[in-house]
């Protein structure tokens, strides 16, 4: 039996905020009541026309400069012809053989290798709006249509097939999404479709360098999404070949609910577009001077911040991995360093408890109601002696739940660490007196008793006992 | 002289002079609609009550006391092809048969600001494919100077509804030829500006890159004073030129002497009807006795206009046309059974054959296999064509051919036969190819029916048409007749 390998591509699609749509003053506002986000431009009545908004092209050349491309001296767009009810003016203004951006690369990395993943094009494009079924497409008696989309600025971004595993896939687009939060220029939520990505996909033998048929992949709404379904073509394509069979090249469709892809329409049916230049949007020059002033402007990118990270905050090449992976996470690390210096110490909190909590609760870093400040100073009070790192967790928990400081938290819950030698040696005493045996275990070498007459006394002090001094006195009057 | 054959800056001074006020000429040239329309079949909508209004509010500027601009209270008409809010914008297509846009085009807003009074929109072959407006999806005009025969086309409507005084001025659109072989067939001035140098936005698109709005008028010093109104930059229209506004009536009263005139043989030879042969070398022989110097000149790559032409625009036209599917605006088909149902049916009925024939012609030239042979081809032999006017341009200030090959011919006559049809555009086309200015003047009359002399000149130098233009009409004494309905 041959062993197979996956050749993939990606086509992302990103929404661009700008405030207004990419060809008319219309706002790009999320989730307005349908068809009040439009004016005649967008709807395409007769006789209107299209003027960019130049704030799309800086966008565009952002994104085109963050994944490294080259950025066109000379630019147009085109139009792109098919009929559906969401599109206004059946056809859509896209870019076609001059793309705004070209050639460029990121930087992916899965277990424990980088790999270099080609860009092949980044072009702008107009979005189209959106069909509102009475249920079942197939059976719906009539559909309405939404044109608040429609004209929203997105930027396509396509990749070289460099990928060669789901994970790589996903991968990809994890630090695409990274990286364009980081420019600023989208949400890139894929939940609201303002991120969205299709996958070319074929197999071939190990070894082979010749490309199998591909088919291409729809409606993937999630980073999971993505890897099950590259995952499940991957084995119906291997599937497919095993038996004797022929792949098709197709376009199919992810179904999350049942796992699978199943056909939409083969290379026959595939429309031919009838690209041609627009006639109504005049070529773009674009200034080099002004890509320069761009790129200069262009925030640090994920990449750029991991390496500082390293560098200036010694921090592993994991850690810094980890919490560059998202902007928010990589802003409120650093909103943290603010008011506290021990950046490991920060690191560590962010992506233990902090993460954890996150993701048990599905709270987005954004929403979280410990504020980076708070988190500093329960820092400063585990620094100061106030708190032990137990007692910290469930202050940190505490915060995370209310939002409350953590000083109060700590006074109202009466949490503060003691460290006065005599009350602690008090209690010290008490618990060998009542436990002669265990004291003698320990005499005889038995380390683990220790354990049990610590544990003694924090119960006796509901936990608030400074842990190293009562180690100490333990060990001192044994002796 | 009848009111209604008078020249815009001719009512302007009665305006002025208080001798009739906007409201009652308004009035008269409503009446004068009235009593001739049924003939002439010139508008789809006159728009009786906005028109009184607007002359009600220059009256009360007058009563004011307010210094009246040159065309405030002047009957416009405007070819239904331009979006006027609330007003039904048909492109005399049945598909379009019910649409009220929302907003105006510019120049709609434009004419409007000038105080001008709007009479109505005018018929023209739908979505201005055709040279007879025949193709109309609801009426078909009449040649005022005999109604048996076409007045041309596409901006038909608007040229008659000039030439029989059922309004003073008008507005057209020109993708190959449709404001000046109007003109030419009517008798009255028609000029293409130059691609760019009136705004775009609001005129429903037949060929983006060759579509152009410009005026009809019974003088050169009304089409410069409107010409004046219209032109400028539009940032809603990305190809609308940036720059400075020209004053054009600063090129009136101007004499001719050693410029340098061009006559393309390519334009006067075969196919030229010899009766408008005969004009336009009387015409020319007027240029010279005013000191231009004539000279032949020569546009080698004429002869592929017309292809190229309907290549792109075609091209064009199939994705411009996409929009009327049923699904926003327009005539739905009811009937259908789903979407592509829908749009067949809606498109089927709601198109005439040479709009669908068009359609069917520039999809084809952009499909895939075909595009580098067809459309790109025709894109470069455009270029090529750019560059023998240029390269004349060089040498010649002005060229001058005739605007028509021939007069106004029969209703009927060419219906059958698109080719023909076709060909009556040959002399106007090129200039929209290169986007260079023409107009049209009358150039006497051949078999008692108007003959027009186009000028064409380089970009953005209308100015100098202007001057030409009103130099020979000045001397050529072809004014002062008018159709007798």
């Amino acid at each position: 039996m041959a062993q197979y390998e996956a050749v993939i591509g990606l086509e992302v699609h990103v929404e661009l905020k700008t405030n207004s749509k990419i060809f008319c003053p219309s706002s790009t506002g999320f989730g307005g009541d349908p068809n009040t986000h439009v004016c005649p431009v967008c709807l395409g009545l007769p006789g209107v026309l299209p003027v960019l908004n130049k704030d799309v092209l800086e966008y565009a050349i952002k994104v085109g400069l963050a994944l490294n491309c080259g950025i066109a001296e000379f630019s147009k767009f085109d139009r792109k012809n098919y009929y559906y009810p969401d599109l206004p003016k059946n056809y859509q203004i896209s870019q076609y053989d001059l793309p705004i951006a070209e050639h460029g690369y990121l930087d992916i990395r899965v277990e424990d290798s980088e790999k270099r993943v080609g860009i092949t094009r980044v072009h702008m494009e107009e979005d189209a709006g959106k069909l509102v079924h009475q249920g079942n497409i197939s059976t719906t008696p009539y559909s309405l249509v939404d044109y608040n989309r429609t004209g929203v600025p997105l930027v396509e971004i396509v990749s070289e097939p460099d990928l060669r595993t789901p994970e790589e896939a996903r991968a990809y687009l994890e630090k695409m999404k990274a990286i364009i939060q980081y420019t600023g220029v989208s949400d890139c939520k894929m939940e609201e479709g303002s991120l969205r990505c299709d996958a070319n996909i074929s197999i071939r033998p190990v070894g082979s360098e010749k490309l199998g048929v591909k088919t291409e992949i729809k409606n993937m709404n999630s980073f999971k999404a993505l890897q099950r379904a590259l995952h499940y073509e991957t084995e119906r394509q291997t599937e497919v070949l095993e038996e004797g069979g022929r792949i098709v090249q197709e376009t199919r469709t992810w179904d999350e609910a049942r796992g699978i892809t199943l056909s939409m329409r083969s290379k026959e049916q595939a429309h031919d577009y009838r690209y041609f230049p627009d006639p109504d949007l005049v070529p773009m020059v674009i200034d080099r001077e002004w890509v320069k002033r761009v790129k200069a402007a262009l925030p640090e990118l994920p990449d750029q911040r991991k390496a500082r990270y390293v560098s200036d905050y010694g921090l592993s090449d994991y850690d810094a991995a980890v919490i560059t992976s998202t902007k928010e996470l990589a802003d409120y690390f650093e909103a943290c360093l603010k008011e506290y210096s021990n950046a490991k110490a920060v690191g560590n909190w962010v992506m233990g408890d902090l993460s954890r909590l996150l993701n048990a609760g599905g709270v987005e870093i954004t929403q979280c109601r410990i504020r980076p400040g708070q988190l500093a100073e329960m820092l400063v009070l585990m620094d100061k002696g106030t708190i032990s790192g137990k007692i910290a967790k469930a202050v940190f928990e505490d915060m995370f739940e209310t939002g409350r400081d953590p000083g109060e938290i700590i006074s109202e819950k009466g949490l503060v660490q003691i460290s006065d030698e005599g009350e602690i040696g008090a209690v010290v005493d008490d618990v060998l007196a009542a436990n002669p045996k265990v004291v003698d275990d320990f005499r005889a070498g038995k380390d683990k008793a220790l354990g049990f007459l610590v544990g003694q006394v924090m119960k006796v002090t509901r936990g608030k006992a400074n842990p190293e001094m009562v180690n100490k006195m333990l060990k001192d009057r044994i002796k | 002289m009848d009111l209604f054959y008078m020249t815009a800056h001719e009512l302007h001074g009665k305006l002025t002079a208080g001798e009739i006020s906007a409201g009652e000429l308004c009035r008269a040239f409503l009446d004068r609609l009235g009593s001739v329309e049924e003939r002439l079949q010139a508008f789809i909508t006159v728009t009786e009550e906005m028109a009184l209004k607007q002359a009600g509010e220059v009256d009360k500027r007058i009563a004011a006391g307010e210094k009246l601009p040159p065309l405030a209270g002047i009957p416009i008409a405007v070819k239904d092809n331009m979006c006027l809010d609330g007003v039904r914008t048909t492109c005399a297509s049945k598909i379009l048969y019910n649409f009220v846009p929302p907003y105006s085009a510019t120049v709609v807003e434009k004419i409007k600001a000038a105080g001008m009074v709007i009479l109505g929109k005018t018929n023209m072959d739908e979505f201005a494919m055709g040279s007879s407006t025949e193709n109309s999806g609801f009426q078909i005009t009449s040649n005022p100077w005999d109604t048996e025969r076409v007045p041309g086309g596409s901006s038909g409507g608007s040229a008659v509804s000039v030439a029989a005084g059922e309004t003073v001025l008008a507005l057209g659109s020109d993708t190959g030829g449709s404001i000046r072989q109007p003109a030419s067939l009517c008798g009255v001035v028609g000029m293409k500006p130059t691609y760019g140098a009136v705004s775009r936005y609001g005129l429903v698109a037949f060929a983006s890159s060759l579509d152009q709005i410009g005026p009809f008028a019974r003088d050169v010093a009304d089409c410069a004073q409107l010409l004046n109104v219209i032109t400028g930059h539009d940032p809603l229209d990305s190809t609308s030129a940036p720059g400075e506004k020209t004053d054009y009536t600063a090129f009136l009263n101007r004499d001719i002497k050693g410029l340098k005139v061009g006559v393309p043989r390519e334009y006067m030879g075969e196919g030229i009807d010899p009766g408008v042969r005969k004009e336009i070398e009387e015409a020319l022989k007027v240029l010279s006795s005013l000191g231009a110097d004539i000279e032949e000149a020569t546009l080698p790559h004429s002869r592929y206009a017309i292809p190229v032409y309907y290549l792109i625009a075609t091209a064009e036209a199939s994705s411009n046309l996409a929009r009327y599917d049923g699904v926003k605006y327009g005539l739905r088909d009811e009937d259908a059974q789903d979407i592509v149902d829908m749009y067949m049916k809606s498109r089927s009925r709601g198109f005439g054959t040479e709009v669908k024939r068009r359609i069917m012609l520039g999809t084809y030239a952009l499909s895939a296999g075909y595009y580098d042979a067809y459309y790109l081809k025709a894109l470069k032999a455009r270029t090529l064509i750019k560059q023998d006017f240029d390269r004349a341009l060089d040498r010649f200030d002005v060229l001058v051919c005739p605007t028509s090959p021939g007069t106004a011919f029969r209703k009927g006559e060419k219906t059958d036969d698109p080719l023909q049809m076709y060909l009556s555009d040959i002399t106007t086309i090129s200039v929209n190819l290169a986007g260079i200015p023409g107009i049209s003047v009358p150039a006497g009359f051949s078999g008692g029916l108007p003959v027009g002399m186009q000028i064409m000149g380089r970009p953005f130098d209308e100015g100098t048409l202007i001057r030409v233009a009103h130099a020979f009409e000045g001397s050529a004494g072809h004014r002062g007749r008018f159709p007798s309905l």
